[in-house]
């Protein structure tokens, strides 16, 4: 099978770099999978897991803050964090977990709830991701 | 004269120093050299960035988006970046000089502008001259990561979006090289001066052109700061191997001398004792 190159790519440097056979991810508008020779796409992603496909074999990455960009012959996953499922520490997810629910149910105001809410949904991905591997 | 005494403890202070300043030289050196490391393994993703903005941005299709336009400017902000602690020669006053003397000539009242401090001694050299600073971060680590500077980022984008400025400028040292570092003043916001490459391609957008820059633009801004972060922690870490240096040189110097009067006192003290046996010598014949 034809394969695609991967690169995701974090301001604290590249985390992925691979070709593989298929991407697929959730962006805000839904899932998506990606093959060799897809038409040029730009598309935000959710905060969730990118799994890649290679071989029989899937790896996983959890992305937060990120947005996708396909070109036919390759694919760039830019992300303000981005983790591979071996590489994610599970305590601290754990620990940012219970702190985002603490604060959830404290009730302040609008913006720490949304951050909140946001930092819970990373965590939660991330313990996904680390579940997953 | 100083006594033999006096000059022996001025030497053995000075080289108590100057074994502190070698060491705090060679800590920035290591310092820098991850500092260059992390600046190296940020250019990918600013390119990569720079390249997807400046082609949805300038590239077909008529999409404007409130952080690409200039409006009438009632407010600026300031965000500058300085270190949390001194000991780096001039790379602070440098910077902080600049920032006071371009306010004082642009604007004539406080409501004109806001700082953003990062750093610690830009957040009191502003405090104490009563300069309206409306956000803050200070205990950034030598090696800051993205997180780390994500939430200040995101307010200060925030501020921006919400119309609390009207521009918003960045001042921190660039760094050149490790002997030359330079003020820069960088205009962040609103996005006038996107590169254009040329490589233009034209994409499919998923959902649409608007909600992809409205993603977008704020990231692009939040990693322009921390771009210019991580250039100016390796300017810092430059400045205080040059500052260290310089205070090891001077040391050595003064070490150096002080230890030439020294030996000077004790042959004077040799010689005026002789003097005085040889005078009692000859004055019991």
């Amino acid at each position: 099978m034809k394969t695609i190159k991967v690169s995701v790519v974090t301001p604290d440097g590249p985390v992925y770099e691979a070709d593989v056979e298929m991407v697929s991810t959730k962006a805000k508008s839904g899932e998506l999978g990606i093959l060799s020779g897809h038409i040029p796409l730009v598309a935000p992603l959710e905060i969730s897991a990118v799994r890649l496909k290679q071989g029989g074999k899937t790896e996983y990455i959890a992305v937060s803050g990120g947005f996708l960009e396909v070109r036919p012959d390759k694919v760039t996953i830019l992300a303000q964090a981005a983790e591979r499922a071996e590489d994610i520490d599970v305590d601290r997810a754990k620990a940012a977990k219970e702190r985002a629910e603490r604060r959830l149910q404290s009730k302040e105001d609008d913006i720490d709830f949304r951050r909140a809410e946001l930092a819970l949904k990373r965590a939660i991905n991330r313990l996904n991701v680390a579940n997953m591997k | 004269m100083a006594s033999l005494r006096d000059i022996k403890m001025r030497i053995n202070a000075t080289k108590k120093t100057s074994q502190i300043t070698k060491a705090m030289e060679m800590v920035s050196v290591a310092k820098l050299n991850q500092a260059e490391i992390n600046a190296k393994s940020f250019v990918p993703y600013m390119e990569k960035m720079q390249e997807v903005v400046a082609n949805i941005a300038l590239g077909a299709g008529n999409a404007t988006h409130p952080m690409l336009v200039a409006r009438p400017v009632k407010k600026t902000g300031y965000l500058v970046i300085t270190s949390d602690r001194g000991l780096a020669g001039a790379y602070n006053s440098n910077v902080l000089r600049t920032v006071y003397q371009t306010i004082q000539q642009r604007h004539q009242s406080p409501d004109e502008y806001a700082i953003i401090a990062i750093g610690r001694i830009g957040l009191s050299f502003f405090k104490k001259r009563n300069f309206p600073v409306v956000l803050n971060i200070t205990g950034l680590p030598d090696q800051p990561s993205f997180a780390d500077i994500k939430e200040i980022a995101n307010k200060a984008v925030g501020l921006f979006i919400d119309g609390t400025f009207d521009e918003l400028y960045m001042y921190y040292n660039h760094y050149i090289n490790t002997i030359q570092q330079e003020v820069t003043e960088r205009k962040l916001l609103p996005l006038t001066d996107l590169a254009d490459n040329k490589q233009r391609t034209t994409y499919e957008f998923e959902p649409s052109q608007e909600e992809i820059l409205d993603v977008l633009l704020p990231q692009y801004a939040e990693s322009l700061i921390y771009g210019a972060l991580l250039d100016a922690k390796a300017s810092e870490h430059a400045a205080r191997m040059t500052a260290m240096k310089n205070a090891t040189d001077n040391a050595h110097e003064l070490i150096r001398t002080l230890t030439l009067s020294y030996n000077r006192a004790r042959q004077a003290a040799i010689t005026q004792e002789i003097t005085e046996i040889v005078a009692g010598a000859n004055a019991l014949q």
